[in-house]
């Protein structure tokens, strides 16, 4: 436990915390347009920009943060030029991305291993400075996603609905790319560019299994991505003695194991809410009257009640309960089939 | 002062001619109906009128004002033609008609009151006030399509512009939503509404437009169904232009729709 006093663990939850926040808070905007993978092909772009700075000698979040944003603003333009062969072209970005990566930083004589810390992460080279930058940035990214939140919503629920609301629909698109590019870069040093996109993603996918609005979405991935990122660095300190875990493996496996958690209870809550939903009010069905009705046959010895075990669903002025498949409504002493 | 005015709007799509020449004023108050078959470019034209498709040739301007210029967005409500008011992640129906307010809040402002009322009484309007805190991809086809509605209502709009806003909505829903057009219709508004079958919507209509090919083959007194336009034929009838060139509009019924379009 004395390992999370050390100062390098100081820094780096603090890095955590607030790229926990950002990163699920952007990863909802890009989900809601079904650009889920979006983010994944900034930060294989991004590579390239770390490289640049080893090779140049300066500062490689600074170049990382210009390329991916360079990077995410091109992914953009293909988007809304491009109709089928988007797709490709993004595929050709993202390879491009990695491979002059990879390259640049043999040409800077750097070793894998200097790479493989921003690729997953590493809690031991994050700098006071790293740190700073990383809470300004994320403070920026976390006000605009909560600040214009309606009209980002808006937006990526339906760009010309927005367009003729008088959105300048182009700039909120670009605003949104250029956040997610901001994101991977501040995430680099924690979960690293190869997985920062499962950090945006997997909270999101997680907070809708339990979630019908779009607000506890977006709250609730956030507070899964904290918990995430903070737990995910924590056991990755802590363990650091014997093996060496990569904080970004242990932050995305946290992640994925509360959406293997959610799922099911996701499952459970939707299948309960489809049972109670009410059944249609059909006068003439709906109503209990006595020329037109089919008594339940068999000798009904159930009584159904409040906690009878058979789910009670409200059908027009009354209450049906489901028993067997057939739908049991109270009439006197007997019951209907509805 | 027209509401809406078209002059020669000429509108190309994947290199094809989708609009020819088209010329249409849509005066206050006005409640139009546009007809036509599938793919005659109905569409196009209220999206043209919308400024989501640019045109190669001719004017478009809304309230008198250019479209390049118009800036009152507050005023108009459109409702596209859309099978789903769903995207990727879920959104509540009162989340989804409060974006018709974001015309009338300014930037970083919250929801007012007014704001809060307008969207619970479209909400209403349109029949769903059991549904509002529910995710709008939990509703069925004809459900959304009120959301959609509900949407356009919440911004109390002097202009409304909607495409096909009943298709899949039942028969109650419809009166409902055609009972909500009437306040609006005695407020003052104006209607553009494309439809294939007008249902209980047909008595507030008080002129049809219908399109053909990408022209308008019709403009004038109201008629139920385009098909009435070919049962006229051959009657005399004053408002048509007669006689069997190729000015008499074929449009299909309301069951030659593609299932794809939906
Ligand atoms: N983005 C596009 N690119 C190329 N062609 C298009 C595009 N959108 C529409 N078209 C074509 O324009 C024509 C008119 O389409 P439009 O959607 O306006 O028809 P519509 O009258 O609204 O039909 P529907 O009743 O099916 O809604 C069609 O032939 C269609 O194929
Ligand atoms: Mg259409």
């Amino acid at each position: 436990m004395e390992v999370l006093t050390y100062p390098f663990m100081i820094r780096a939850l603090l890095a955590a915390v607030f790229t926990g926040l950002a990163a699920p808070a952007v990863g909802t905007y890009l989900v809601q347009r079904r650009l889920a993978l979006m983010g994944d092909g900034i930060g294989h772009i991004a590579v390239t920009g770390v490289a640049l700075g080893l090779l140049t000698g300066t500062s490689p979040t600074l170049t990382a943060v210009i390329v991916a944003i360079l990077g995410s603003v091109l992914i953009e333009v293909i988007r809304e030029k491009g109709r089928t062969s988007g797709d490709v072209a993004l595929a050709l970005l993202f390879y491009g991305g990695i491979a002059g990566g990879v390259l640049l930083t043999g040409l800077a004589d750097q070793s894998a291993a200097t790479l493989n810390a921003y690729l997953f992460g590493s809690i031991t080279s994050i700098s006071w400075a790293d740190v700073w930058v990383t809470v300004a940035l994320a403070t920026v990214v976390i006000a605009v996603s909560a600040g214009l939140s309606p009209q980002l919503f808006a937006v990526a629920q339906d760009q010309e609905f927005a367009r003729v609301a008088g959105l300048n629909v182009r700039f909120y698109n670009v605003l949104v790319a250029v956040m997610a590019a901001v994101t991977v870069t501040v995430a680099m040093r924690t979960v690293g560019l190869l997985l920062v996109s499962a950090l945006m993603v997997v909270p999101v996918a997680t907070a809708q299994q339990v979630s019908r609005g779009f607000r506890a979405t977006l709250l609730l991935a956030m507070g899964l991505g904290t918990l995430a990122s903070v737990g995910g660095l924590t056991v990755s300190g802590l363990v650091s003695a014997d093996v060496n875990v990569a904080p970004g493996a242990a932050i995305v496996l946290l992640a994925l194991a509360g959406f293997v958690v959610a799922w099911p209870i996701g499952m459970l809550l939707r299948r309960r809410q489809r049972l109670a939903e009410p059944f249609a009010a059909d006068p003439g069905v709906g109503l209990a009257d006595d020329t037109d009705h089919t008594v339940v046959p068999e000798n009904h010895q159930h009584e159904h009640g409040d906690d009878c075990g058979h789910p009670a669903v409200p059908h027009g002025d009354h209450v049906d309960y489901i028993h067997d498949g057939h739908r049991h409504a109270p009439h006197g002493s007997h019951y209907d089939e509805h | 002062m027209p509401v809406i005015e078209v002059r020669d709007g000429t509108v190309v799509l994947g290199g094809r001619p989708v609009l020819r020449g088209v010329d249409l004023r849509v005066e206050p108050g006005e409640v139009v109906a546009v007809l036509g078959a599938n793919g005659s470019g109905k569409s196009t034209l209220v999206r043209t009128m919308m400024g989501l498709v640019p045109t190669v040739r001719g004017e478009v301007s809304l309230f008198d004002t250019p479209l390049d210029r118009f800036r009152d967005w507050q005023r108009i409500g459109f409702v596209p033609q859309r099978a789903t008011a769903a995207a990727g992640v879920p959104a509540s129906v009162r989340e989804v008609v409060a974006s018709g307010r974001l015309s009338r809040r300014p930037l970083l402002r919250p929801m007012r009151m007014a704001d809060r009322a307008a969207v619970e009484e479209a909400i209403a309007a349109v029949g769903l006030a059991d549904r509002a805190k529910d995710g709008v991809s939990t509703l069925s086809g004809g459900q959304q399509q009120r959301v959609l509605i509900a949407r356009a209502l919440a911004g109390e709009p002097e202009l409304f512009v909607l495409d096909e806003p009943t298709a899949g909505v039942d028969q109650p829903s419809q009166q409902a939503f055609a009972d909500a057009l009437q306040v609006l219709v005695a407020r003052g508004a104006t209607i553009v509404l494309v439809a294939h079958e007008l249902g209980p919507m047909a008595p507030l209509i008080g002129r049809t437009v219908v399109m053909r090919d990408g022209r308008v083959a019709y403009d004038g007194r109201p008629i139920v169904d385009a098909h009435e336009l070919e049962h006229h034929h051959g009657h005399h009838h004053p408002d048509l232009q007669q006689p069997g060139s190729d000015y008499v509009p074929a449009v299909a019924s309301p069951m030659d729709q593609e299932p794809e379009d939906r």
